[in-house]
């Protein structure tokens, strides 16, 4: 399928286009970020205690009279660099995995996914949870623990693909020219998988986009650095939450939901395009 | 059994056997390996006197050469002694089992809920499939994946506050004494009924998506197209047919999102302050409590290895192609 017969199927996909509108309304959000806020989001204001929405502060402040609408409009940018980030690292590693163990197979093969298989059982989250707090939340840290413990499923669903591809009579012909194992691996097996990896990324962005606020939220990470986890965080320990505070609470959360939700729209149609039992008819 | 399933048995269980010894050295050299090694680590926590210190460098020999170290932290961890929390200045063997007691009251009701609404909302969309039902099943079932638990909660907590007399946060009334174990019952219950919808429904919305695609796979088998030509009712080809074998790939995503659940524990419990192993790890986060944290790792990982373990062997037992893969 190419580029512009995909484009055709996808315009028709309302899940698909709805998730793509979504994702580019929070990229120019993130871009944009100093022109659209209405404050400096680091500007306290000891007389703004926790203060109801109002026409200046539309969505409020909080516990130090800093301007929510401002925070969290700043707080798209970490989510976004880290989702895109974090799934980068994870993809790239996942994708390299995959090929070598779907290609090479033998004893290669057995180890690699017996290690995946393993990053597949354990608890993710609690292990990042641990790593981070021990090498110190820094912003790189993160991307890198969520990058390098969320690659299993992306290698195991290369390995698959590579399997299939491996049998291929182009593959059997490239063989017979001499071609050397890294360069049928590289150059005619990676094409062919990259199409379905770079539809499950988005899956792997909002997978990423979800860690990195749970790791905030349960307080590691960057709490400086200005996120919508960190809100969050923040929300339930000044004791806002409990006090019913839903301006600090809601539009955060509903803003991971979003960004979440349209990666996630886009991913699944993707899956329905690509594979074509689950077309609509 | 059969010679298959022993076999079958056998390998997963060695496979269980070497995870959880990977899982044990992994803890010991996170440690270690990082920056900061136990004895300075000990030396920061403001909790402990010098002689405490001393006591428990030559306990977990930590003035030892490293391999020597790893086989005395693998004896002290299979035979639970854990070291000693920081912050609760307790075995972290005895902190974390009540902890983990408790979480496994709000975690195996969670899950039951979870796979039963998600196969009947799974059925229904796919039997619907393409309609204005499937669409809403479909897109409630996304939301509420795509949903962070802590915010979810947060939403109910705010509902609850602004209703009234739902309890928002613990196990139980703080000050009130019962002696009557019912209204004991009652009073916890009554605690359990936000972080079990949370994290329910939380979790429902992946079984539904894995169930209503498995159940379309299998619409297209000829068995299916069969049964229809035969001219049999459609509600019973579903019944009889589709989804006893759209179940199968249903047993292998339970297994392997298991550790998701428990992700979505620990974030559940931290927002409604269950105590639990996830508020656990949350408060050790907070305290610097290493000790505790790595406890809490064990035997969250340990869990959900078992879990997996037991998922692929009833797995087996109900699909015997798997068993010669």
């Amino acid at each position: 399928m190419n580029i512009v017969d995909f484009w055709r199927i996808f315009k028709r996909n309302k899940f698909g286009v709805g998730g793509l509108i979504i994702i580019l309304i929070f990229l120019i959000m993130a871009i944009f970020a100093p022109f659209i806020s209405p404050y400096n989001p680091n500007q306290t204001n000891p007389n703004l205690f926790l203060s109801k929405p109002s026409l200046n502060h539309p969505f409020g402040t909080n516990e130090l009279g800093e301007d929510l609408l401002s925070l969290d409009i700043y707080g798209s940018r970490i989510s976004l660099i880290v989702g895109f980030a974090a799934a980068a690292v994870s993809v790239i590693l996942g994708l390299l995995i995959g090929i070598i163990s779907g290609y090479m197979g033998g004893l290669i093969d057995e180890v690699l996914m017996r290690i995946t298989d393993f990053f597949l059982v354990i608890p993710t989250l609690v292990l990042m949870i641990i790593i981070a707090a021990i090498i110190g939340p820094s912003l790189i840290n993160v991307i890198f623990v969520i990058g390098l413990l969320s690659w299993p499923p992306t290698a195991r669903m290369v390995r698959s693909m590579v399997l299939s591809i491996k049998e291929w009579p182009f593959i059997e012909s490239a063989k017979a020219s001499n071609a050397g194992r890294l360069y049928i691996m590289f150059v005619h097996v990676l094409p062919n998988v990259i199409p379905i990896v770079f539809a499950n990324a988005t899956l792997a962005i909002a997978g990423a986009i979800f860690s990195q606020a749970s790791l905030v939220f349960l307080g590691v990470g960057d709490v400086t650095d200005i996120s919508w986890g960190e809100i969050l965080h923040y929300a339930v320990s000044s004791g806002a939450l409990s006090a019913g505070d839903w301006w600090y609470v809601i539009p955060p959360g509903t803003f991971i939901v979003l960004l979440i939700l349209g990666f996630v729209l886009l991913g699944y149609s993707f899956e329905e395009i690509l594979n074509p039992r689950l077309r609509r008819v | 059994m059969e010679r298959s399933l022993t076999k079958y048995f056998i390998k997963r269980f060695i496979f269980a056997l070497i995870t959880i010894i990977a899982i044990i050295s992994l803890n010991f050299y996170l440690f270690r390996i990082m920056p900061g090694n136990p004895i300075i680590l000990l030396y920061r926590s403001p909790e402990l006197s010098a002689s405490r210190i001393k006591i428990l460098t030559e306990q977990f020999g930590l003035n030892k050469p490293l391999w020597e170290q790893y086989f005395i932290y693998v004896y002290n961890t299979l035979t639970g002694n854990w070291g000693i929390s920081f912050y609760y200045k307790q075995p972290v063997f005895n902190v974390i089992i009540p902890a983990m007691i408790n979480s496994l009251i709000l975690l195996i009701p969670a899950t039951f809920l979870s796979i039963i609404l998600g196969i009947f909302t799974g059925i229904i969309s796919a039997w619907k499939r393409g309609t204005r039902i499937d669409f809403a099943f479909l897109g409630t079932a996304l939301a509420f994946y795509a949903m962070p638990t802590f915010w979810f909660g947060a939403i109910l907590i705010l509902l609850a506050l602004y209703i009234g007399g739902i309890p928002i946060s613990g196990m139980y009334t703080i000050g009130a004494y019962n002696s009557n174990p019912i209204s004991q019952l009652i009073d916890l219950l009554s605690h359990l009924v936000l972080p079990l919808i949370t994290l329910t429904l939380v979790y429902y919305g992946q079984f539904t998506i894995i169930m209503r695609n498995s159940l379309i796979d299998v619409f297209t088998e000829d068995y299916i197209v069969t049964a229809k030509a035969k001219g049999a009712d459609e509600k019973w080809i579903i019944k009889k047919h589709a989804v006893p074998n759209a179940m199968l790939p249903m047993v292998s995503i339970i297994a392997i999102n298991f550790g998701l659940v428990v992700t979505g524990a620990i974030l559940t419990e931290t927002i409604f302050s269950w105590p639990g192993v996830g508020l656990l790890i949350y408060d050790s986060i907070m305290a610097r409590d290493y000790p505790v944290l790595q406890g809490t790792f064990l035997i969250v990982a340990i869990t959900v290895v078992m879990a997996n373990f037991i998922a692929d062997i009833i797995y087996a037992r109900l699909d015997p192609r798997i068993r010669y893969q």
